[in-house]
């Protein structure tokens, strides 16, 4: 797979830490095989929300990929209950059923973007780029985030 | 079976498969369901629920499957192996969500389901309402069958409206 520059935090130049959430075992395999092309650590994977909502408190990742379609609860539901909890919560939805109710839903409920399937490792770099950037996470202006807190 | 419901699982396979076998695909015969379905290979099923409902089957012949798990995989992988299976069900999710995307997009509001692995041989008919159109595309690793069965329920709901009464 085509290796990525680096995706760092800038306040301590570690990896990013990314919660992946899909029902699918190949989905969170193949997502894990990006992120890490990132540059990125694969903190924790859930199989629906209701192991998402208690894994993103367990691991507090830096990112969260987050599928839709998923047994128990599914993914716009989890975004709003992990959310609430956790407002600096940066959610990617990533997801085959892309349709405008759907992504408008899960913005709505406070994801920062979304993507979908099939994943093209370039468009989702870009994006998780432009999310963290956007907040100050990497590179540019991570410190910040760290001096805010 | 109306045609534009069809066109985007053809269009959304076709592109799924290109992205994910980096090789062409071509319908090479289109049936109707007369009886029930027999699986050819490794089958996932997906339905979908809302103004129209049905499911709809990939079935994906040994060969075929591995060779995108493989590819997928960045190894060979055994035809047997469960991550062929896996595949296919993540194929299933990506051909009909994205199928069901353009079809909301036009108008048709429907939800979709978690896929689910076919381990029989042997698949029930679709439903008596419902109308089921078997597709065969060809790849180089060979055949990927498509199973599409829909029901419209506009128009059961408006068979089941009692007539007013004066």
């Amino acid at each position: 797979m085509k290796q990525f520059e680096a995706l760092t935090r800038k306040n301590n130049q570690e990896a990013v830490k990314y919660l992946i959430v899909d029902d699918s075992v190949f989905a969170r395999k193949s997502l894990a095989k990006m992120v890490e092309s990132f540059g990125g650590h694969v903190a924790g994977e859930a199989g629906d929300g209701c192991t998402a909502i208690t894994e993103y408190a367990r691991t507090q990742p830096d990112i969260v990929l987050m599928d839709i379609t998923m047994p128990q609860m599914e993914g716009i539901e989890a975004v709003e209950r992990i959310v609430q909890e956790h407002p600096e919560a940066r959610i990617i939805m990533v997801s085959s059923v892309g349709y405008q109710d759907n992504i408008l839903a899960a913005l709505q409920k406070g994801a920062r973007h979304f993507v979908q399937k099939p994943v093209k490792p370039d468009a989702l770099y870009e994006i998780i780029r432009y999310v963290l950037n956007d907040d100050g996470v990497t590179a540019t202006v991570g410190a910040s985030e760290e001096s805010s807190r | 079976m109306r045609m534009d419901l069809i066109q985007p699982f053809i269009g959304s396979l076709d592109a799924v498969l290109a992205e994910m076998m980096k090789a062409p695909a071509k319908i090479v015969d289109l049936t109707m369901e007369e009886e029930g379905y027999r699986r050819r290979g490794t089958a996932a099923a997906v339905s979908f629920k809302g103004q129209i409902e049905g499911r709809v089957i990939l079935d994906m012949e040994p060969g075929a499957a591995a060779q995108v798990a493989s590819f997928l995989a960045g190894c060979e992988v055994d035809p047997a192996a469960t991550i062929v299976t896996e595949t296919v069900c993540e194929l299933a999710n990506m051909v009909i969500g994205n199928a069901v995307t353009q079809l909301n997009d036009a108008g048709f509001h429907f939800k979709v389901l978690p896929p689910e692995v076919l381990t029989q041989e042997q698949c029930e008919k679709a439903g008596q309402d419902s109308e089921a159109t078997i597709l065969c595309f060809e790849t180089p690793g060979g055949n990927v069958h498509l199973n599409i069965a829909m029901q419209y329920l506009q128009r059961r709901t408006g068979e089941r409206t009692p007539l007013p009464v004066y």
